[in-house]
């Protein structure tokens, strides 16, 4: 089975701890992807998965094998690098056979190979180029064609996009997920962007600090993210988190204090009771704007309107917070005007003291 | 990104092309100068037109004394092979030991890495003069001197700085992640060195052996004091042709010149391609 298993994996450079005790599964079949800010340790996972590591501590299996003494070539897996990490000397077709080396194959089998794969990623007009003569997307996909062309226990990918335009980017995005769904090999896919960790991944692990946040699907990080940097990272425009105080918990309602305005809201969180600090947050696109004030609004002042197309960013000023609003471009506001904002009762998220999320059910 | 050929236009050609005639001129001299007949060579104003000779090119290997009456063999063949056989073995004995230290430099580190590579340059650092002395008197007790394997030492030892440091600035270059990928795609340490990495830094190697073997090629000083009589290189032995009987042979010179310059012509004009990439490297890959 081609499974790849973390266990309490710790990698220490000098006194810098880039993965703290880092645990993931990923099964056959599965594509998970490790998102996270620049230097939060998600390459290095990578690389120790890959065997260009060495972990400190903790054990790394690849098909429920230990592999911590395994050298990269012992470790049958395909990767492929951000900067495509083609041979430079070599032409397309023999990067695509050079994997084949060791697995003693005849000439008109890997001919063979090179020609399956060159076929399914459109390479054959480049075959006898060198990488140097390629174009930045005929390298991508000459660094992808060079993983696939074996059948190795898994496939790592590091930031395989990021050096792509954008509508090569939503091709390539389409044309990976495609190919990795026929393979069912377990898959780790690096990425700072989360709109690609959102389309490609089966499951989404949010790492910060060499710790990892959230393995969770991409549907429930979005929704149901289990602290603020999680809430803070994932999602554009970015969440509103306000710092609140909860100051009345009722039957089905619970009342906060938001910059000094009250807001009585239909949801409840046994979890709190009256009196904590906790941190309201609400997704752009979760709330609305209501003509009159009521117990469940709050008001503030439009500062700026940024138009995006079909929809309209505004931000309101409300006490010295910045709340982002995406509404639908139909609804106008001009900058200066009041506003009062109604809130998706059950798109609220709250956090405690300590940032963790406060679920609605204990 | 290729330019079209003449797109420069005629007047930075011509431009060009004076400041290279300015440049050759030296060497066309001599090449003259080494088909001339003694008299001819010392005309004043110089002949350009004249009566090309091969005298000169024959009593490079064997020439009649005023006072003897039979040609006598010079040894410069010896002399040649000397040169060539030398400055050959040191240059690829340094080439062979650089290349791997510079890769272990620029892949495996050394806690105070810069500083060794700057204990390793600052050999360089001295002029020749300096060291002549203990290093002749080494040689001296060592018995080295006069041998072929000490003087090929020393013009090893002598490459060796510069090759690291130039071996080293190409290794940096290429990518470390091509080498990650060979690591994953089953090859071993070997493998990536001699397959991935060597291939990748072919043109630097050229350079690196081209500006070896004309610093090897041309030294004198220390060929001067510290080669015998069985391994003389030509730039001691064109020394010594100089005094004579009837004066400087001006002609005889040029010819020997003109002889010693082919080998290192041969070898650019085989290795240009590699050179100019050499010399651009890193500037437009990426």
């Amino acid at each position: 089975m081609s499974t790849i298993r973390l266990r309490k994996v710790t990698k220490r450079f000098g006194s810098l701890v880039a993965v703290n005790r880092a645990d993931l599964d990923v099964e056959a079949g599965e594509v998970l992807c490790l998102l996270g800010p620049s230097g939060c340790g998600k390459t290095t996972t990578l690389r120790m998965i890959a065997g260009l590591e060495d972990a400190t501590e903790g054990d790394i299996l690849i098909a429920e094998q230990r592999v911590n003494h395994l050298r990269p070539s012992q470790r049958d897996i395909a990767m492929v690098f951000q900067f495509y990490a083609l041979y430079p000397v070599l032409t397309v077709a023999e990067n695509l056979a050079y994997p084949l080396h060791y697995e003693r194959l005849a000439k008109e089998e890997i001919a063979k190979r090179v020609k399956r794969v060159a076929a399914l990623l459109e390479l054959e007009s480049v075959l006898e180029r060198t990488p140097g003569q390629l174009a930045e997307g005929e390298k991508q996909r000459a660094a992808v064609g060079r993983a696939i062309i074996r059948d190795p226990n898994c496939f790592l990918f590091d930031e395989p996009l990021s050096r792509l335009d954008i509508e090569q980017r939503q091709v390539m995005r389409g044309q990976i997920k495609e190919l990795l769904s026929g393979l069912s090999k377990a898959t780790v896919i690096v990425t700072h962007d989360q709109l690609e960790a959102l389309t490609m991944a089966d499951r989404i692990a949010v790492m910060r600090d060499g710790n990892i946040e959230q393995v969770a699907s991409p549907h429930r990080i979005f929704t149901e993210p289990t602290n603020l940097f999680v809430a803070g990272f994932i999602g554009t425009p970015r969440m509103n988190l306000v710092e609140a105080a909860l100051t009345e918990t009722g039957e089905g309602h619970c009342r906060f204090e938001l910059g000094g305005q009250r807001v009585r809201l239909p949801i409840t969180r046994p979890g709190l009771s009256a009196g904590s600090r906790i941190t309201f947050g609400v997704r752009p696109r979760a709330c609305e704007f209501t003509s009159e004030p009521g117990d469940d609004t709050i008001s503030g002042t439009v500062d700026l309107v940024e138009p995006m197309g079909a929809e309209t960013l505004v931000h309101l000023l409300h006490g010295e917070q910045d709340l982002r609003v995406v509404v639908d471009r139909t609804i106008r506001l001009a900058v200066g005007e009041q506003a009062h904002l109604r809130f998706e009762p059950e798109s609220v998220h709250l956090f405690d003291e300590s940032g963790r999320r406060v679920e609605a059910a204990a | 990104m290729r330019r079209q050929i003449g797109r420069a236009g005629w007047g930075w050609t011509g431009f060009s092309a004076v400041v290279s005639f300015i440049y050759f001129f030296p060497v066309l001299w001599i090449v003259l100068t080494a088909f001339k007949a003694h008299t001819d060579a010392l005309a004043i104003p110089p002949k350009w037109i004249f009566t090309p000779t091969l005298e000169n090119f024959v009593s490079v290997f064997a020439r009649a004394y005023i006072k003897g009456q039979t040609a006598v063999d010079t040894n410069f063949d010896v002399y040649f092979f000397n040169s060539i056989f030398i400055a050959g073995s040191s240059v690829l004995i340094a080439l062979i030991i650089g290349t791997l230290a510079a890769y272990g430099f620029s892949r495996y580190p050394l806690k105070g890495n810069n500083t060794y590579l700057f204990i390793i340059l600052t050999t360089r650092m001295l002029p020749p003069i300096v060291v002549i002395i203990p290093i002749f008197l080494m040689f001296r007790v060592s018995g080295l001197s006069g041998t072929y394997l000490g003087v090929i030492l020393l013009y090893t030892a002598f490459n060796l700085p510069f090759t690291i440091w130039m071996m080293k600035s190409f290794f940096d270059e290429l990518s470390p992640e091509v080498e990650d990928a060979a690591r994953l795609d089953g090859s071993n340490g070997y493998r990536v060195f001699f397959r991935v990495c060597m291939p990748q830094v072919k043109a630097g190697l050229a350079a690196t052996a081209v500006f070896g073997l004309i610093l090897t090629w041309n030294e004198f000083l220390f060929a001067l004091l510290l080669t015998g009589v069985e391994t003389r290189t030509v730039p001691v032995a064109m020394a010594q042709t100089i005094g004579g009987d009837i004066g400087v042979r001006w002609g005889l010179l040029a010819a020997i010149e003109t002889l010693f310059l082919i080998p290192v012509v041969v070898v650019v004009y085989v290795l240009q391609n590699h050179l100019l990439r050499g010399v651009t490297f890193g500037t437009i890959r990426r």
